[in-house]
């Protein structure tokens, strides 16, 4: 019998409790809290001029109101900026409470804290703020030109400017190499805003224990251990006194990445101000106009190539819609600018891009943080380089693609963690072969006549990408084998229903030989592991995985010295198998690890059966040397962190087939096909099952999702009603292939999975679209009304 | 505001509560009876995070006064189990295709599933998507929740 579990699709341990009712997502908690609502400006700028709240004070079960003026000194400063970068001239952040000015709807003004939420929403609704309305700036391409500024001391509304220039092969550059190559093409493409919308809103809960001075907060983010940092910092704690802890999280992809969000600080400081548990659960308006969205920018590109599709050189400038904030720095146009290149060897590479601040909502990562705009670009240009060829698309790609024999390959750009953006596997022809044999590419031709003979027009639609995962700086893994011989893993990053409960038990199932059931995993509790970097950018599995994996080794090797000790064994002859170490090929001589762990303690109160049948593996005590020897610890356990030269780098193609009605442009996608590689699959149910997540929000991007501004900043479709996400009636069934090209940069040669199948769907689309109707497509999403009046316009 | 008294059969308990009359069913249940497995993602009718059976029938708690209720039956979805706690075959079909991946729109589901299953226990694909058109999911993309009804309707029908 062997416990290798690595690989197989297990079933998931989390979904008992999730399916009977049993979750703990944060408004579960909490059942006797305060609850907290905010006052919100309806204005997208404007000057504060008062805040009246007299009338608001008469509500039953009124417990507190606080403005920006009641808040303590550190607490009152600007919201931290979270990766600087030296581009970022001009990062600006706001404030928990607005003061004096307010940049978007939504931004919080006034926090009230009553009896339950109910209340605080009367409370809220009778408190009067007079604003001095200020004009709005909306729209990048009017933040550029416009006299009006969101920030004052922001000139042109730029917030930062950056350039990356790879040179050609012959030293020249992008723009030079353009100029002399034989065909060149020049074109605008625009991507709307969308948002990560989880289901779950954001939430926080705190109580405070004056007895103790001490504070556990509970919060529905992606990272616990940074939100713990940023309030002890906010709100001058010693960090040993803060707790916090990531419940259930209903879903994150990204927008719970954001830290400090204001209301992870105001709530814990009024938990403590009026010594009572203190709780605020966003609700779906909230949600739309005062946490994040992304993907709005517009790009201008300009590629020369030869008679073949070899890209000789690549020019894009991009203007990226920031928002009226930076929080989060400008991780998503460098991705954007970075990922852009994906599977291609590009001759010269020049990209620019300016981020620009406006009276929206801020902009944060969302699932696939930039690269979908990145992969529309490149892929469309690919389409675009085919049509003016003549030639079959994937035959553009295929010139163009990086060979399996020239990893590892060095895009020569400085990647979004700062370090060099060198590939470390892949093997795009064989993924590309596999992709079109699962579409049917080379037979579409035909599918196509014969749907035009019927009066039908399909299309069929490419798009490839490499994605960064597994980005650093690090993770940790605590791994503890008790005397009952359970094994207790924990990790500081958080979970937001990819199953790490159960892909991180396999993992430590395999390394200790222990069978799944006697592993239990902890995630994104400061209690249980306290270094941790977040769960964001594919990187859980890839970071937490190989620090788990090497804290089992650590565990594993004192295991085996402490049986060989009580065997009379040589370690190097032990294994570990189902929870038992036996000498190799000698079945008698075992000792099971629960015993193990017994041993491993000089302290042996028999507290359980366990530790009294340990007594008899007990060697006879030294009287020279210390119970604990030195550089011994009691106990079986180890930690361990991996902390990764530079990402990883996986890698994918979709292709898709769609239907657009002659008379009423609706689109249909009739196929959906994926080929990913992601390294070696820790458990293919749920690799699966994230691709199939990404690509139902890609086809969202690609179709439906979009945030309708108005000229005055209001946000038209703050609903479920009208910002319109894809039910099961709309995502096409989606048919998958996996390879699996290890990566060397860490021990189990995983890569992430967490985003890809997101990323290139919006260009799928439009390529398929666009291959149906012969018309050129250059702004996504596409709803039928706007292929109609593409229709019109191209007629 | 004067609560009201009302009276509720839960998951086959009688629970009596007293309420505002703007007290939602969702937030009733929730918070006054303590049954958090019914979840609230919009809080506008859209999401179907909040489904429960009210005398069988699928409701969107969320847009439901619990006053207006007073007398009915409901079950959430802590209700579906077995009372020594077996998963419903809807429950299982679930874990077993992978249909759930934060859970969080996951009770709705269940509760859609197991009155659909229940008034046709053979459903086309057709049906199925009909079914649970009117439940989101940001997470699983759907498949595996077409997977699991199919997969909950072999599984009911093995067992009948
Ligand atoms: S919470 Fe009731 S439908 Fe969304
Ligand atoms: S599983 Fe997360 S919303 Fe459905």
């Amino acid at each position: 019998m062997t416990t290798k579990l690595f690989g197989e699709p297990v079933r998931r341990r989390e979904d008992p409790r999730l399916l009977t009712g049993q979750g703990r997502f944060l408004d579960d908690l909490g059942a006797h809290a305060l609850e907290a609502a905010f006052v919100r400006s309806p204005h997208a700028h404007a000057r504060i001029r008062d805040v009246d709240v007299s009338a608001a004070l008469d509500v039953d079960g009124l417990v507190a109101i606080y403005t920006w003026e009641d808040l303590p000194d550190l607490l009152a400063q600007p919201l931290p900026l979270l990766i600087p970068h030296p581009a970022l001239t001009h990062g600006r952040t706001a404030h928990p409470l607005a003061r004096d000015l307010v940049r978007h709807v939504g931004e919080p003004v006034v926090m009230v804290v009553a009896r339950d939420r109910y209340l605080a929403e009367d409370a809220c609704a009778l408190i009067r703020v007079d604003y001095e309305v200020l004009k709005p700036v909306v729209g990048v391409e009017e933040a550029v030109q416009s006299a009006r500024l969101v920030h004052e001391d922001v000139p042109g509304n730029v917030g930062a400017h950056l350039v990356q220039e790879v040179p050609s092969a012959a030293g020249l550059g992008a723009r030079e190499t353009i100029e002399a190559a034989p065909h060149t093409l020049s074109f605008r493409l625009d991507i709307e805003r969308s948002a990560s919308m989880p289901l779950e809103g954001r939430g926080v809960y705190a109580r405070w224990d004056a007895d103790d001075e001490s504070l556990r907060v509970y919060s529905s983010t992606q990272t616990s251990t940074s939100v713990r940092m940023a309030v002890a910092a906010r709100l001058g704690l010693p960090l040993p006194k803060v707790e916090v802890i990531a419940p259930d999280v209903g879903g994150g992809f990204g927008v719970k990445i954001v830290h400090p969000w204001p209301e992870e600080l105001l709530v814990p400081w009024a938990a403590i101000a009026l010594g009572r548990e203190v709780k605020w659960t966003e609700d779906r308006r909230e949600h739309f106009v005062s946490s994040a969205h992304e993907r709005a920018q517009v790009h201008t590109v300009r590629v020369g190539f030869d008679d073949d599709g070899r890209v000789l050189g690549l020019d894009v400038t991009i203007l990226h819609d920031h928002g009226a904030y930076t929080p989060y720095g400008i991780i998503v146009p460098i991705i954007t600018s970075t990922q852009l290149p994906g599977p291609y060897r590009l001759g010269a590479y020049r990209v620019e891009f300016s981020s620009i601040y406006t009276n929206t909502v801020q902009v944060t990562p969302y699932r696939g943080a930039g690269r979908p705009q990145a992969v529309f670009c490149m892929e469309r240009t690919m389409d675009r380089i085919a049509a003016y060829l003549g030639a079959d698309r994937t035959a553009v790609r295929a010139v163009n693609f990086i060979q399996p024999d020239e990893f590892p390959y060095d895009q020569g750009l400085i990647f979004q963690d700062g370090r060099p953006l060198i590939y470390d596997s892949g093997d795009y022809p064989e993924s590309l072969r596999m992709l079109k044999e699962l579409i049917g590419w080379d037979s579409f031709p035909a599918l196509k006549a014969q749907a035009a003979a019927e009066g039908r027009s399909i299309g069929i639609g490419i798009g490839c990408y490499v994605e960064g995962t597994g980005v650093g700086p690090y993770e940790g893994g605590h791994v503890q084998v008790t005397s009952d011989g359970r094994v207790h893993v924990s990790t500081g990053l958080t979970s937001q229903g990819q199953g790490h409960e159960t892909v991180f038990a396999q993992i430590a199932a395999t390394e200790l030989g222990v069978p799944l059931e006697r592993v239990s995993v902890v995630t994104g509790d400061t209690r249980r592991f306290g270094y941790a970097v977040g769960t964001f950018a594919s990187r859980a599995a890839v970071m937490s995985g190989n620090a788990i994996a090497l804290a089992c080794r650590k565990v594993r090797e004192k295991a085996l010295r402490i049986a060989a000790d009580a065997l009379e064994a040589d370690p190097g002859d032990l294994e570990i198998v189902g929870g038992e170490v036996r000498v190799v090929g000698s079945p008698g001589a075992s000792i099971p690890l629960a015993t193990v762990a017994v041993l491993s303690n000089p302290l042996r109160y028999a507290f359980d059966a366990e530790a009294a049948r340990a007594t008899q593996f007990a060697g006879a005590s030294s009287f020279e040397r210390p119970p604990v020897a030195e550089g011994e610890e009691p106990g079986l356990e180890g930690r361990d962190y991996y902390s990764p030269l530079r990402s990883t780098f996986a890698s994918g193609m979709h292709a898709a087939i769609v239907e657009t009605d002659p008379l009423t442009a609706e689109i249909r996608i009739l196929r959906y096909a994926v080929v990913h590689d992601c390294g070696h699959l820790i458990n293919p149910m749920i690799v699966e099952g994230q691709i199939h997540g990404g690509v139902a929000q890609g086809v969202g991007g690609a179709l439906y999702e979009r945030m309708v501004y108005d000229g005055h900043g209001q946000l038209l479709n703050a609903s479920f009603m009208d910002f319109l996400m894809p039910y099961a009636t709309e995502v096409p069934f989606i048919e998958t292939a996996h390879l699996e090209t290890p990566s060397p940069l860490n021990p189990l040669g995983i890569k992430g999975a967490g985003e890809a199948g997101v990323i290139p769907v919006s260009a799928v689309i439009a390529s398929a679209v666009e291959d149906a109707e012969g018309i050129g497509i250059d702004r996504m999403p596409i709803s039928p009304s706007e292929l109609f009046d593409l229709r019109r316009s191209a007629g | 505001m004067t609560d009201i008294a009302i009276t509720l059969t839960v998951n086959g308990v009688v629970r009596q509560v007293e309420v505002p009359g703007r007290r939602l069913l969702s937030d009733c249940l929730r918070h006054d009876l303590g049954l958090t497995g019914t979840h609230v993602g919009c809080e506008h009718g859209v999401c179907g995070c909040c489904t429960v059976l009210l005398d069988g029938e699928p409701v969107r708690s969320c847009l439901t006064f619990a006053v207006t209720v007073d007398g009915h039956d409901i079950t959430t979805v802590e209700g579906l189990a077995a009372p020594d706690g077996a998963m419903s075959p809807v429950q299982r079909a679930f874990t077993e295709c992978h249909g759930l991946q934060c859970g969080f729109c996951t009770p709705g589901f269940l509760c859609t599933v197991t009155a659909l299953l229940r008034d046709n226990p053979s459903p086309t694909g057709e049906e199925v998507l009909e079914g649970i058109s009117g439940n989101l999911c940001r997470c699983t993309g759907y498949q595996n929740i077409v997977k699991s009804v199919h997969r909950a309707a072999e599984i009911m029908a093995e067992e009948s």
